[in-house]
C-alpha cells in the first residue's frame, strides 16, 4: 500500500462518512427529542436518493436546477418524515417503545414497495454535479471534486446544526426536550410542535444524504436497510443523541473503511484475506473496542430508558394450559393426514418460525434484551448444518449445527449485554450485518450469493410429511423447554435482572453473566430453528440471515405479544400465513404487510396473545 | 469486647471535582446498630454505595469480616454477607411478593443457575416464613408493580433479610412513610436485627428514630466524618448542632425532617 493509495481511499472514505453523518445526526436528533428510534430513516435517505434523481432530470442541466432539485427532494422527505410522525408515532407516543419501533418497521416495507412501485427495480445511477464532474490531481492521483465537496459539507452542516442547537430559541427547547421530555412539557412547551420540527428536521437531513450520495452510489432499492445498519453503528460509537458524537463516530468508521480497502488483499501465512471485503468487520473493530472502554458511545451518557418490557406478571402456567397444549399438538400432527402437500410444506415453515419466534421471545420477555439481529443465529445454523451436512450424516448435522449459532451467540452476547434497552438492540442489528456481510462475501466456504444448494434430509424423512413431523416433534419439545426454562430458577434470574439490576446484584445475582447466558440460549434454539429449515427448504442463501428476516421475527413476536408464553407462537403463525396468502396475490406484499403490521400495532398494542386473553377473561366474567 | 464486621479506613471518593466521602474512618461491630446521618449532600448515599459495590472508591479500604471488599462487583460484596435496601425500594416488580423471596432465597442458596427445576414447585416454607415476620404474609400473592409504597419497603426487608446478611445497609429506611408507620417499621427492623445479631447501618432524617434506636451515631458533613459516638454524645456536640441538627429549642424536639 503506498501512501497515495492510502490517501485516495481516505478522501474516498471521508467523502462516504459524510452522509453516514447526515443520517446518523437526524436519527439522534429525533431520537433525543422522542426517544422513538426511527427504523425508517434508511427508508428516508433511500426516498431522498431517489427523489433526488427525478427532480434532477427534470430540473437540471445547469448548476442551479441540479442544487435545486437537491434542496426540494431534501424538504420533500422531510414532509413525508412530519406525515409519518403526525399520522402514525403521535398516536404511539404512550406505547412501549417497541411498538414504536414496530410501526416503524411497517414504514420500511411501505416505502421500499413505494420506491419499487414509483422507479422500478433497477438501479439508478445519478447525473454528476455541474461544475464538480472533474477531479483534483493530489500525490499525481486524481480525486473527484464531488468528493472534496462532501468532505466539506459535513464539518458545515454540523457547525450549522451545532449553531441552531445552542443559539436559536428552537435549539433550546430541542436540548432542553432531549434532557426532561416531562419538565418541558410541563414548562409549556408545545411538544406537538416540537416533535414535529425535530422530525421534519431529522428527515430532512436523511432526504439531503440520499440526494447528495447520488452521484457516489447508485440510488437502489438495498439502501434503506443497508444505510440503517450502519447508522446503527455509527450511532453506537458516537452516542445515542450526541450530534459531534455522530459527525466522529462517522469520520472514524469512514478510516477505518478506507484503511481496509487500501490494504487491499494480504496474503497472512499462505492466507489470501481480501481486506476490501472486509470492511463491515473492520467497523465491527472499531465499534467493539469503542464499547468495551465506553459503553455508551464516544460522547454519550448512560440512558435512563424505560424498560421496552411491560411489567404484567408471566403467569406460571397450570395444568388446562398443558393441556391444551398436548391437545393442539395431536391436531397439528393429524393434520397431514387430511391435507394436500402445499398446506404441510406451509405448517412446516410455520413450526419453525414457531421456534424461532419462541426464542426470541425468550430474550425479549424475560430476558428484556431486545434483538434486531436474531436471524443472525437461525441463518448461521442453516449454514452450518448445510455444512456438516456434506460430511456427517444429516442426523447429527442437525443436531450439532445449532451449536456455530450459540456460539456466534456467545461471542455477540458479550458485548450486547453491556448494553441495554434501544442501544442493546441496535447493536445486535449490527451484529448480524456483520454476520451477514461475512456470509454474502466468503464465496468459497458460503457460496457467497448463490449460497448452498443439495442440502436434503435422510432418506426416512425426505418425504414432506415426515418431515413435517420431524420440525413438529422436534419445534414443540424446544418451545417446550424454552418455557419450562422461563419458570426455572435461571428463568427467575433472568426476569430478576431485567425487573431490577439493583435489587438483583444486592443479593448475589451477576445480571450481567445471567443476560449473557439468557442471550445464548435464545441463539442456540434459534439455531435449531435455522437447522430445521435449511434441510426443510434444500437449499439456503444468504437472505436467511438478512435483516428482513430478522425484521420477520421482531414483528412476529411483536404480534403475538410479549407477555404470554404462546404469543410467539401465534404471532409466527400468523405472520406466515399472511405472507403466504398476499405473495401469491401482488407483487407489492412488503406494503400490504407493513400496513397490516401497522394496523395491528395500532388497534392491539398489547399483541394478538393479549387479544386473545382478554376475550377469553370477558367470556368467563360473562 | 465484640470484633469488628465491618472497617472501613481513609474511604474517599469524588465525582468531578466534588468531594462525596473524604478519608472516611470508621468500624462497625457485629451486632451494631449504627446510624449515619448529615445534610443532603453529605456523602451518606455514597458511603453506601461504596459499600455495596455499586461505586468503586478513588482511595482507603473497607475490610469485611476481615476480606478487603472494596471495589469488588456489588453481587460479589452481596454473597459476602453484605445486604442492603434502598431509598427508593428496589424489588422485581413483574413478580408476585412471594416469587421476589424465592428468588432472594435460592440466591442465597447458589441455585439460581438451574435451567429445569420448576419454581413453582419448590418448598414455600422458609419464604412464607419471612414474610410472617416481616408482617405481610398476607400479601404473598401480590406482583409488587401493585403494591402500595410502604409494603414495598417490607417486601424490600424480607428480601434482604432472607438472604441473612451478617451487616445490612438501609438508606433511608423510613423516608417517605407516615409517622405511625415510620415507628411500626423502624421497631420491626431493630427487632429483627436484634433477633438475628446483623449490624445496622443505616441513613435517617427522623432524629427520633436516630436517637430512639442507634446505639452510635456518625455525623457527616460535605463527605467528613465530624462526629461520632453514642447519641446522647453527638445531640449536644456543638458542631454538629451548627451545620445539622440547629440549636436546641426545646428538649427532645427534633422533628426536622
Amino acid at each position: 500500500m503506498t501512501l497515495s493509495a492510502f490517501l485516495i481511499q481516505l478522501l474516498n472514505g471521508l467523502a462516504g462518512a459524510s452522509s453516514l453523518f447526515l443520517v446518523s445526526a437526524g436519527l439522534s436528533l429525533i431520537f433525543g427529542v422522542t426517544r422513538i428510534v426511527n427504523f425508517a430513516h434508511g427508508s428516508l435517505m433511500m426516498l431522498g436518493a431517489y427523489l433526488a434523481y427525478s427532480l434532477i432530470a427534470r430540473l437540471g442541466g445547469g448548476a442551479a436546477g441540479y442544487w435545486t432539485a437537491i434542496v426540494i427532494a431534501a424538504l420533500i422527505v422531510g414532509g413525508v418524515g412530519v406525515a409519518v410522525e403526525r399520522l402514525l408515532l403521535r398516536r404511539l407516543y404512550v406505547a412501549p417503545e417497541l411498538l414504536q419501533l414496530t410501526a416503524t418497521f411497517g414504514v420500511v416495507l411501505i416505502v421500499k414497495d413505494v420506491v419499487l412501485a414509483t422507479w422500478g427495480p433497477e438501479d439508478l445511477l445519478g447525473r454528476r454535479a455541474p461544475g464538480l464532474g472533474g477531479a483534483v490531481s493530489v500525490l499525481g492521483r486524481a480525486i473527484p471534486q464531488y468528493d472534496l465537496l462532501l468532505i466539506v459539507l459535513s464539518p458545515l452542516i454540523l457547525l450549522l446544526l451545532t449553531w441552531m442547537l445552542k443559539r436559536t430559541r428552537w435549539g433550546v427547547l430541542v436540548r432542553a426536550a432531549s434532557e426532561d421530555r416531562e419538565m418541558t412539557a410541563l414548562l409549556g412547551v408545545n411538544q406537538a410542535l416540537l416533535f414535529s420540527g425535530v422530525f421534519f428536521l431529522g428527515a430532512t437531513l436523511a432526504g439531503l444524504a440520499g440526494a447528495l450520495q447520488l452521484p457516489r452510489e447508485p440510488a437502489n432499492l438495498n439502501m434503506d436497510l443497508s444505510v440503517i445498519a450502519e447508522v446503527f453503528v455509527v450511532t453506537v460509537v458516537g452516542g445515542l443523541g450526541s450530534i459531534p458524537g455522530a459527525f466522529i463516530a462517522a469520520l472514524i468508521i469512514g478510516v477505518a473503511k478506507a484503511l481496509c480497502v487500501a490494504a487491499g488483499a494480504v496474503s497472512v501465512f499462505g492466507v489470501v484475506v481480501s481486506f476490501p471485503k472486509l470492511t463491515l468487520v473492520a467497523e465491527f473493530i472499531v465499534m467493539a473496542i469503542v464499547l468495551a472502554i465506553r459503553p455508551w458511545g464516544l460522547f454519550g451518557r448512560p440512558l435512563a430508558l424505560q424498560s421496552s418490557v411491560g411489567r404484567d406478571r408471566l403467569q406460571p402456567p397450570g395444568r388446562r394450559f398443558a393441556i391444551a397444549v398436548a391437545a393442539s399438538f395431536v391436531v397439528l400432527a393429524a393434520l397431514p393426514l387430511f391435507s394436500d402437500e402445499y398446506t404441510v410444506v406451509l405448517m412446516t415453515d410455520v413450526a419453525i418460525f414457531a421456534l424461532f419466534a419462541a426464542s426470541l421471545h425468550f430474550m425479549m420477555g424475560p430476558g428484556g434484551m431486545a434483538s434486531f439481529g436474531h436471524a443472525a443465529y437461525f441463518g448461521l445454523a442453516a449454514y452450518a448444518a448445510a455444512l456438516l451436512a456434506k460430511g456427517v450424516p444429516m442426523e447429527l448435522a442437525l443436531l450439532a449445527a445449532p451449536l456455530a449459532a450459540g456460539v456466534a451467540a456467545l461471542l455477540y452476547g458479550w458485548f450486547c449485554v453491556r448494553l441495554s434497552g434501544v442501544y442493546l438492540a441496535m447493536l445486535t442489528l449490527a451484529f448480524a450485518q456483520i454476520t451477514w456481510s461475512i456470509v454474502f462475501e466468503w464465496d468459497a466456504v458460503t457460496g457467497g450469493s448463490n449460497g448452498l444448494t443439495g442440502v436434503w434430509p435422510a432418506q426416512w424423512l425426505s418425504s414432506r410429511r415426515a418431515y413435517y413431523w420431524l420440525t413438529l416433534s422436534v419445534s414443540a419439545m424446544a418451545i417446550i423447554a424454552l418455557w419450562r426454562m422461563i419458570f426455572s430458577p435461571f428463568g427467575y434470574a433472568l426476569r430478576a435482572s431485567r425487573d431490577s439490576l439493583l435489587r438483583a446484584s444486592a443479593i448475589g445475582i451477576d445480571p450481567r453473566t445471567v443476560q449473557w447466558a439468557g442471550f445464548s440460549v435464545a441463539g442456540l434454539f434459534a439455531g435449531l430453528g435455522g437447522a430445521l429449515y435449511a434441510f426443510s427448504k434444500g437449499s439456503i442463501s444468504p437472505e436467511t440471515l438478512a435483516i428482513p428476516r430478522s425484521i420477520d421475527v421482531l414483528v412476529m413476536v411483536l404480534l403475538g405479544g410479549l407477555q404470554s408464553l404462546v404469543g410467539p407462537v401465534v404471532g409466527a403463525a400468523t405472520l406466515t400465513a399472511l405472507q403466504d396468502s398476499i405473495i401469491r396475490h401482488t407483487e407489492y406484499w412488503r406494503a400490504v404487510i407493513g400496513i397490516t403490521v401497522i394496523a395491528l400495532v395500532l388497534l392491539f398494542p398489547n399483541g394478538l396473545a393479549g387479544v386473545l386473553k382478554r376475550v377469553a377473561l370477558t367470556r368467563n366474567a360473562t | 469486647m465484640k470484633a469488628p464486621v465491618l472497617v472501613v479506613e481513609r474511604l474517599s471518593k469524588s465525582y468531578g471535582g466534588v468531594h462525596a466521602l473524604r478519608e472516611l474512618s470508621f468500624s462497625v461491630l457485629a451486632g451494631e446498630k449504627i446510624a449515619v446521618i448529615g445534610p443532603n449532600g453529605a456523602g451518606k448515599t455514597t458511603l453506601f454505595n461504596v459499600l455495596n459495590g455499586q461505586l468503586s472508591p478513588d482511595a482507603g479500604s473497607v475490610v469485611f469480616d476481615a476480606v478487603a471488599i472494596s471495589g469488588l462487583a456489588t453481587h460479589l460484596i452481596a454473597r459476602s454477607g453484605v445486604g442492603r435496601t434502598f431509598q427508593v425500594p428496589a424489588t422485581f416488580a413483574s413478580m408476585t411478593v412471594q416469587e421476589n423471596l424465592k428468588v432472594a432465597l435460592l440466591a442465597r442458596e447458589r441455585l439460581l443457575g438451574s435451567p429445569f427445576t420448576d419454581v413453582g414447585s419448590l418448598d414455600d416454607q422458609e419464604s412464607l416464613a419471612v414474610l410472617e415476620r416481616v408482617g405481610i404474609s398476607a400479601l404473598a400473592n401480590r406482583t409488587c408493580a401493585t403494591l402500595a409504597y410502604g409494603d414495598l419497603k417490607r417486601v424490600e426487608l424480607a428480601i434482604a433479610l432472607a438472604c441473612r446478611p451478617r451487616l445490612l445497609l438501609m438508606d433511608e429506611p423510613t423516608a417517605g412513610l407516615a409517622p405511625t408507620e415510620r415507628a411500626r417499621l423502624m421497631a420491626l427492623v431493630v427487632d429483627l436485627v436484634a433477633s438475628s445479631g446483623v449490624a445496622l447501618l443505616f441513613t435517617e432524617h427522623d432524629m427520633d428514630v436516630v436517637f430512639a434506636h442507634a446505639d452510635r451515631v456518625l455525623v457527616l458533613n460535605r463527605g467528613r466524618l465530624i462526629s461520632v459516638g453514642p447519641p446522647a454524645a453527638v445531640r449536644t456536640d456543638p458542631h454538629v448542632r451548627r451545620v445539622y441538627l440547629g440549636p436546641p429549642t426545646q428538649p427532645g424536639d427534633f422533628h426536622g425532617a
